[in-house]
């Protein structure tokens, strides 16, 4: 390292002296026999001017060259904000409430790209209805086409319920497979590598940085996983309703059952003969929580709530979605495992 | 002389000194480069070191062990390397491919539906059923550089002719410098904002009328090539400029054969009662179609958003017998969106869109003694006051017409929407002259005569892929009369769903 600083010193060294000597030999011979000692002063004035403005433009754009970074959805986005700390300019584009399906491709939302160094995106098709186009548009190949500065979170990370068969008669389809998988920390953890891989490679000065951020918020998630499914544990095997498929990786990592669904197939709202169906489900299978994501219909888990005896609670996949989530992808966690634990020891 | 060899040989020894210093030195330099080197490639060794144990790293978070008391859970299968595919399936396919079919069915107390209340080439064109567009679209990367999208359409016209049209072919750049992007082949013009919506998008049954009259029932779209340039502001704002074709049957207002839909001569008179005669080909960059755009955006608050725009169109037109006849259309579009920022599944949602535009056009001078025998013959348009073949003058003629559409999606898949429109003309020279076709008085052009229309319709999205859409017109045609449409149209979308532009 002190070599390559040294022959870099040396070699800027011997830059300037060339770049500097012709000038300084060129302007009294070209302009200033003819011109006073004034327009001498003023010449040697608007060189000088202009070197130091050079200089200041360097600084600021070094300054300025925190990595931008844009995330698709809040909960990638909370944990890019754990590895990226203050080195990295972040921008959110699904709010926290929004359903993030259905994100409308507004056109400021081209500009974040175009100026993106690095776009997080979920890569399982959540964003299929809006980011491609926005992408087209945006004209930055530093995103696109597998450039280091695209991370697809879901790369490594097993997929659950890749269909067989691509057949749209069963509902909203997803070809990668049910794209709702940061709900399990183990795939926050495979997200939070891809993350910190795409930040070092482009910003490799703030390596030791990422690198530290990325291994604390690793070993917070251990700590803090063994803690949730201590809490989880007594309720192993217990049915959860949910409105839609969203919540599978939860259930799999907390030995919970969320197999029961508010819509008949994903995206077909619920109809009056299918919630039927779902409260015998429940009254059979003893299902006393019925969760709600805050962009969902609360009113029809409510009616089925109140047919079964149930609890409604509210979640969130998203930091931000549910009062008590805002602190990031931890406190997320934390509030889920919480409520969900709380609701479902509740008294029979 | 002695002492002045002493002096010579004394700088000679002094000289081959420092020579010999300044190589002794050079040599010290050499040994400490390449002890510099050394250490550089021994750094570098570690440092591939570490790179390895780094890249291995995701496969170990993948084999962690789930926490203690409780057994393997699937998710946490250690099976992931590195070298693993990506389990996310495109399908094999190099390019996606979608088919979309959309019909209509209904009736009007109007007699001269196509063309006449229905100026669009996708709108119902009879009472009874209409296959309005089936159309398939092919699209995807072309390479590192060019993205490729196709549309080609089938349909069926009134006549039950099927008809093939190849509505957008073109290639666009990606990744162009300085935050251009051309777009190349066929593809519709950016003037306004439905005039580049496919039908499919479209929120009512039909085209507006303003679009129908100016850019035509098939929308202005001809080969041609466009640059476009997102602008550094700090707000989103888009330059673009085209160039294409200034006639064929898509070209309407310019050098379009007739005007009507499929490339046949509408009924009736023609556009200024004079025929589009003069199609003089390219013999200038002038005899090309130009359309400027600047269009901006801005998020008023997180639920809401504005896209406003400008365009003009600029090109030679057919018109009369002169040879030097131009058309320029000028046009404002406004799109406002609201959305809560916690709508299900896209719902609720209130949008405002519209436009308005103007047009000069250029009629040239044209005689109607088609035949040269200086009286008239059938067929011909008579001078009431002269009783011989009219002769027009060349004027320009002014257009105008606007549509507003406000759409309330209240609850999901339910969309109520309201649509109107205004079109109209000042009256030209040419509609003040006591003219006749076949001993029937002609008056003002009914192809720029003034109408207004109202649409109130109601559509059901099943789910994104299909749609089913009810809509009532009631038209006003200044000189013709009232009338009424019901339509009822449905949709279908076989394969993938593109993602939709704001």
């Amino acid at each position: 390292m002190i070599t390559r600083t040294k022959l870099d010193a040396a070699n800027r060294a011997a830059r300037s002296s060339k770049s500097q000597a012709p000038t300084s030999r060129e302007i009294p011979s070209l302009k200033l026999q003819r011109r006073g000692g004034a327009q001498r002063g003023l010449w040697r004035f608007v060189f000088g001017a202009s070197l130091v403005l050079g200089a200041w433009c360097l600084v600021l754009s070094s300054a300025h060259a925190r990595l931008n970074v844009v995330a698709t959805t809040p909960d990638i986005a909370a944990i890019a904000k754990e590895i990226g700390g203050d080195k990295i300019e972040l921008t959110t584009m699904a709010r926290p409430k929004e359903d993030p399906h259905f994100v409308d491709a507004k056109p400021s939302f081209i500009l974040k790209l175009n100026k993106a160094d690095v776009l997080i995106h979920g890569g399982a098709e959540l964003e299929v209805g809006w980011l491609p186009k926005l992408i087209e548009q945006a004209r930055n190949a530093k995103i696109v086409g597998a450039a280091k500065g695209e991370v697809r979170c879901c790369e490594g990370v097993k997929m659950l319920e890749v269909p067989e068969k691509l057949d749209r008669s069963g509902g909203d389809i997803h070809a990668a497979g049910n794209p709702h998988f940061l709900v399990d920390p183990e795939n926050a953890k495979i997200v939070a590598h891809h993350i910190t891989d795409a930040f070092v490679s482009l910003d490799a000065a703030n390596r030791e940085f990422y690198e530290a951020n990325s291994k604390h918020f690793m070993a917070a998630l251990d700590a803090k996983l063994a803690e949730w499914q201590a809490k989880l544990a007594p309720f192993k095997g217990q049915h959860i309703v949910a409105y839609h498929n969203s919540w599978l990786y939860f259930a799999e990592r907390f030995g919970l059952k969320i197999e029961i669904f508010l819509e008949p197939k994903p995206g077909i709202p619920p109809s009056p003969s299918h919630l039927a169906v779902v409260m015998a489900k429940m009254k059979e299978q003893n299902a006393r929580v019925v969760i709600v994501d805050p962009y969902l219909n609360r009113k029809t888990a409510e009616t089925v709530a109140r047919g079964t005896g149930a609890k409604v609670v509210n979640v969130t996949q998203f930091p931000g979605g549910v009062k008590g989530t805002e602190g990031g992808y931890i406190a997320l966690m934390d509030y889920l495992v919480n409520s969900l634990a709380t609701a479902l020891g509740e008294k029979k | 002389m002695r002492s002045k060899f002493l002096k010579l040989s004394g700088v000679l020894v002094a000289s081959v000194l420092a020579v010999s210093a300044v190589s002794a030195q050079e040599t010290n330099e050499v040994e400490q480069l390449r002890k510099e080197l050394r250490e550089m490639r021994e750094r570098m060794q570690s440092l591939e070191q570490k790179l390895g144990s780094i890249e291995q790293r995701p496969a170990a978070v993948a084999i962690m062990p789930p926490a203690a008391n409780l057994e393997p859970a699937p998710v946490a299968a250690s099976s992931w390397r590195p070298t693993d595919p990506v389990r996310a399936k495109r399908g094999g396919a190099y390019m996606d491919i979608a088919f979309d079919g959309l019909f209509a069915v209904g009736g009007s107390t109007a007699k001269d539906i196509e063309g006449g209340t229905q100026l669009g080439g996708h709108d119902p064109n009879q009472r009874g059923f209409t296959v309005q567009n089936t159309e398939l679209t092919f699209s995807g990367a072309v390479d590192a550089y060019f993205r490729g999208q196709a549309n080609v359409i089938l349909q069926i016209d009134s006549e039950g002719e099927s008809l093939l049209e190849l509505e957008e072919v073109f290639a666009e750049t990606t990744s162009l410098p300085g935050n251009l992007q051309i777009k190349a082949g066929q593809f519709f013009s950016d003037v306004g904002r439905l005039n580049t919506q496919h039908p499919h998008a479209w929120a009512f049954v039909d085209q507006p009328l303003v679009n129908g009259r100016f850019l035509g029932g098939d929308g202005l779209r001809n080969p041609g090539v466009r640059l476009s340039w997102l602008v550094p502001t700090p707000f989103y704002s888009e330059l673009f400029f085209g160039v294409q074709n200034s006639q064929g049957e898509t070209a309407s207002s310019f050098r379009s054969a007739g005007g009507g839909h499929g490339g046949e001569e509408p009924e009736g008179l023609p556009f200024g009662y004079r025929h589009p005669d003069n199609d003089r080909g390219v013999r200038h960059v002038t005899d090309l179609l130009f359309t400027p755009r600047y269009a901006m955006s801005f998020d008023l608050t997180d639920s809401q958003t504005l896209l406003v725009g400008a365009s003009g169109a600029f090109g030679p037109n057919a018109n009369g017998s002169a040879g030097d006849t131009m058309t320029q259309i000028y046009g404002v579009d406004l799109y406002w969106k609201w959305k809560p920022t916690d709508a299900h599944g896209g719902f609720p949602f209130v949008s405002f869109q519209t436009e308005a535009m103007l047009r000069h056009y250029e009629l040239g001078s044209f005689d109607w003694d088609e035949d040269g025998d200086l009286a008239l013959s059938p067929g011909e348009v008579e001078n009431l006051a002269t009783g011989d073949p009219a002769v027009l003058a060349a004027e320009t003629v002014t257009d105008y017409g606007l549509y507003a559409q406000l759409l309330y999606g209240f609850r999901k898949g339910w969309v109520a929407g309201l649509r109107c429109d205004f079109v109209g003309g000042e009256q030209g020279d040419y509609e003040k002259l006591d003219l006749a076709l076949e001993g029937d008085a002609l008056g003002r052009d009914p192809l720029r005569d003034q109408r207004w229309r109202i649409s109130p319709n109601l559509t059901w999205y099943p789910t994104e892929f299909s749609k089913v859409r009810l809509q009532y017109n009631y038209d006003d045609r200044r000189g013709i009369g009232e009338d009424h449409s019901v339509w009822l149209q449905f949709e279908f979308l076989l394969g993938a769903h593109a993602a939709h532009k704001f």
